[in-house]
């Protein structure tokens, strides 16, 4: 499988606030040509950073990035402004939770997805206007061409989330990043997007990374996932292994305290604590306060990702434990 | 000792006895105008709540499920008496709420935890003061009401010495949430309404409050409403479980027989369409196209029917009533209610003459 993205010892820190934030801190992950990644993790973990880190969405002044992302054999910290321009949206593109980020309220959505691919093509308004309409077939959006020239917000949330997709898929990116699309959705709706983003990665190739913070959903879309905690990967491997074999003590206690599990009336297992304060990490492994077998040498060194079986690593001294 | 007596005490009475509903509800009803003349014209309405019926049973946890916008946080507010019914009546316990019992004596016994841990504490004041605050108003002394605080943090897991001093925004979510409910049993309520009350905790800690729940029920004889979008966690921790749809309700029943054996096509979608945990099976199709119509104009007949599988040409023209079958479960489909003129429908009860 070719390398779609490969991001190398990635760091972000933000020094706009009193106390510099270290939100992503050493990620190193790759997502081959038509794979999907789940990026799973509590709130705080650094998914969305990560993902932002990939259209150099943060503000210039008041963050720092290190280490290196390649996409599509392309160094994304070396583009020039006029080169990251056509790169969002022609390489890469997002979509989000909030339709609203993406879409503008005072245009149509058609004209909204036109003006995105005239930016970046030499192609007539009509043209335009055609893939457009063919966008929208692609997404399911029923009365598509009705549709074209209907206001975001009138529109329902399921069907501005299509409407989202197709704008994002405007210019043919090849790779598309996903931070929560579905969490403000409804249960009958959220699999209808879901089974949509598959059938697109399946049909146009896309390459998707997938930040979640549920595991069933992750589980529906991925074939990879990637447990974020406190800024790091702690696992990662294919879904099967992750949910099957899962070798991180975090990643074991997430699973563990899943209610699917229990019996009505049980008591769920529970990882005990909170997640950690970025601006006041402890030494070592960030795990460690709330780790059942952490160790005296947990708390010195930061554990890198090891190799915990094919294609399947954790960031844990003790994984011989975890078997 | 002013906590931890359960229901049984000479005022905290349970009058009806155990067979009584702590609270039944009966064709409650609440419509909100739609403010300026929009796409609906003037005088439309939004059908918010438009005639829910049910019981709540003493010492049972009885779940909310639906979709966005069907009507389970209007629900709660009007059990709450937060907002004014358009109409329909409720009995606790055995007495007619703003009749027999009167709005104050009901307002304490009602309490509620919301989704978001941080809007619902004053920022100004210390967790103490916070849980401390109600049973003031109520007029229990300074001393007593602070005592109670303690007992209550210790009870929901946080070390008074530690915490009681403490402003909310020096508190974790899990942290804040675990405050809202000591808040919220300061006042010794017989029912608990808890909507989406773990929904934005991480998992990690929604583990713990979802133990924390379970423990203090038991121990403080509780009944909880339970509002929530996760159906996993709904089938973990209710007795007996109440499908929304669009403001009515689509279907009511014990736990097991709701998620095992759904009567109403909609409940059976819903459930169908929960991510699979299984990387091998997961869903293929998905069970309902389209997203939820709007509450203004809802369709007419059984308000599924636009997006039902199994409807026909009566479903259109024919609004189901909740209707009983085997195991105590209800629900309002045509299919379910003999003689409807459905296909699938039993035969009528009587033969027609
Ligand atoms: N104060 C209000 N004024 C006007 N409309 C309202 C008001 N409160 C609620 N509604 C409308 O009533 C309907 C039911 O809302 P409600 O908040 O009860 O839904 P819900 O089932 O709790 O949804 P969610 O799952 O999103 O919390 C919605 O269409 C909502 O927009
Ligand atoms: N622009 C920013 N300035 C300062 N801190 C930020 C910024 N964006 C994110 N953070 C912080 O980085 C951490 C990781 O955030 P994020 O990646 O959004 O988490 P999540 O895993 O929930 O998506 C959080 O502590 C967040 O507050
Ligand atoms: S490195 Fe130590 S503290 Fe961290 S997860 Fe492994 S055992 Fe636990
Ligand atoms: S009444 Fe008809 S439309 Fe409604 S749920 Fe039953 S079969 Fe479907
Ligand atoms: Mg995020
Ligand atoms: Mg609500």
């Amino acid at each position: 499988m070719t390398e779609a993205v490969a991001i190398e010892n990635l760091s972000v820190t933000f020094t706009g606030g009193s106390k510099p934030v270290r939100a992503v801190d050493g990620v190193s992950l790759s997502l081959g040509q038509g794979e999907v990644l789940a990026l799973l993790g509590e709130s705080g973990s650094g998914k969305s950073v990560t993902l932002r880190s990939l259209l150099r969405l943060h503000p210039p002044k008041r963050s720092r990035m290190t280490g290196s992302i390649r996409v599509a054999g392309r160094d994304v910290l070396e583009l020039s402004p006029g080169e990251l321009a056509d790169f969002r949206g022609g390489v890469v593109s997002m979509i989000f939770q909030e339709p609203m980020l993406a879409l503008d309220p005072v245009y149509t959505v058609g004209a909204q997805i036109t003006e995105a691919i005239r930016r970046h093509e030499k192609i007539s308004a009509a043209d335009a206007r055609k893939r457009a309409l063919a966008l929208f077939e692609r997404v399911r959006i029923p009365s598509p061409d009705r549709r074209l020239d209907a206001y975001p917000h009138e529109m329902s949330g399921g069907m501005r989330q299509r409407a989202m997709i197709a704008l994002a898929l405007a210019c043919r990116p090849s790779v598309l990043l996903a931070d929560e699309p579905t969490t403000a959705l409804d249960a009958t709706v959220q699999i209808q997007i879901l089974l949509l983003l598959r059938e697109l990665q399946r049909e146009l190739g896309l390459s998707i990374i997938f930040v979640t913070h549920d595991i069933g959903v992750a589980v529906e879309i991925a074939d990879r996932i990637a447990v974020m905690y406190a800024g790091r990967v702690v696992e990662s491997g294919s879904v099967r292994d992750v949910i099957r074999g899962p070798r991180h003590p975090y990643t074991r206690g997430l699973l563990a305290s899943r209610v699917e599990r229990a019996q009505k009336g049980d008591r769920l297992e529970t990882i005990p604590g909170s997640p950690p304060d970025l601006t006041a990490l402890p030494p070592g492994c960030a795990f460690a306060p709330r780790c059942s077998l952490a160790a005296p040498q947990c708390r010195e060194i930061v554990p890198p990702l090891a190799e915990v079986g094919p294609a399947h690593t954790a960031a844990c001294i003790r994984v011989a434990e975890t078997v | 000792m002013i906590i931890g007596e359960p229901a049984h005490l000479p005022d905290g009475p349970d009058r009806g006895g155990p067979a009584q509903p702590l609270l039944s509800v009966r064709d409650l009803v609440k419509h909100f105008p739609v403010k300026g003349k929009g796409l609906f014209g003037k005088g439309a309405v939004v059908r918010a709540v438009d005639g829910v019926s049910f019981d709540i049973r003493k010492g049972e946890t009885l779940g909310v499920v639906g979709e966005s916008g069907c009507g389970k946080s209007t629900t709660a507010r009007l059990l709450m008496h937060l907002i004014k019914a358009d109409s329909g009546e409720m009995v606790f316990d055995g007495e007619k709420v703003g009749a027999d019992l009167d709005l104050t004596a009901y307002r304490r016994q009602v309490q509620m935890v919301f989704q978001d841990s941080y809007a619902s504490l004053n920022p100004r004041l210390t967790i103490e003061e916070s849980i401390a605050y109600g049973p003031q108003v109520h007029g229990v002394s300074a001393a007593k009401a602070r005592a109670k605080a303690h007992d209550l943090l210790a009870r929901v897991g946080l070390e008074p010495g530690r915490f009681a001093g403490r402003y909310p925004h020096e508190l974790s979510g899990g942290q804040r949430q675990r405050i809202n409910i000591a808040r919220a049993l300061a006042l010794e309520p017989r029912l608990v309404i808890l909507d989406e009350a773990v929904s934005a905790l991480d998992k990690s800690v929604e583990a713990q409050v979802l133990n924390l729940l379970q423990d203090l029920k038991d121990e403080f004889g509780l009944t909880y409403v339970f509002i929530s979008h996760d159906l996993n966690v709904v089938k973990f921790i209710v007795d007996r479980v109440m499908v929304m749809y669009l403001g009515k309700v689509a279907e009511i029943g014990e736990g097991p027989a709701v998620f095992g054996a759904p009567r109403h096509p909609y409940t059976a979608a819903l459930l169908a369409s929960m991510p699979k945990m299984d990387p091998d099976a997961r869903s293929a199709e998905a069970p309902l196209t389209g997203d939820p119509p709007n509450p203004i104009n809802p369709p007419s007949g059984c308000r599924f029917h636009t997006r039902c599988a199994l409807a026909e040409p009566v479903c259109s023209v024919q609004e189901p009533p909740l209707a009983a079958m085997e195991g105590l479960q209800e629900a309002a489909c045509l299919m379910a209610l003999p003689g409807s003129g459905h296909s699938r429908a039993p035969a009528p009860v009587e033969a027609a003459a």
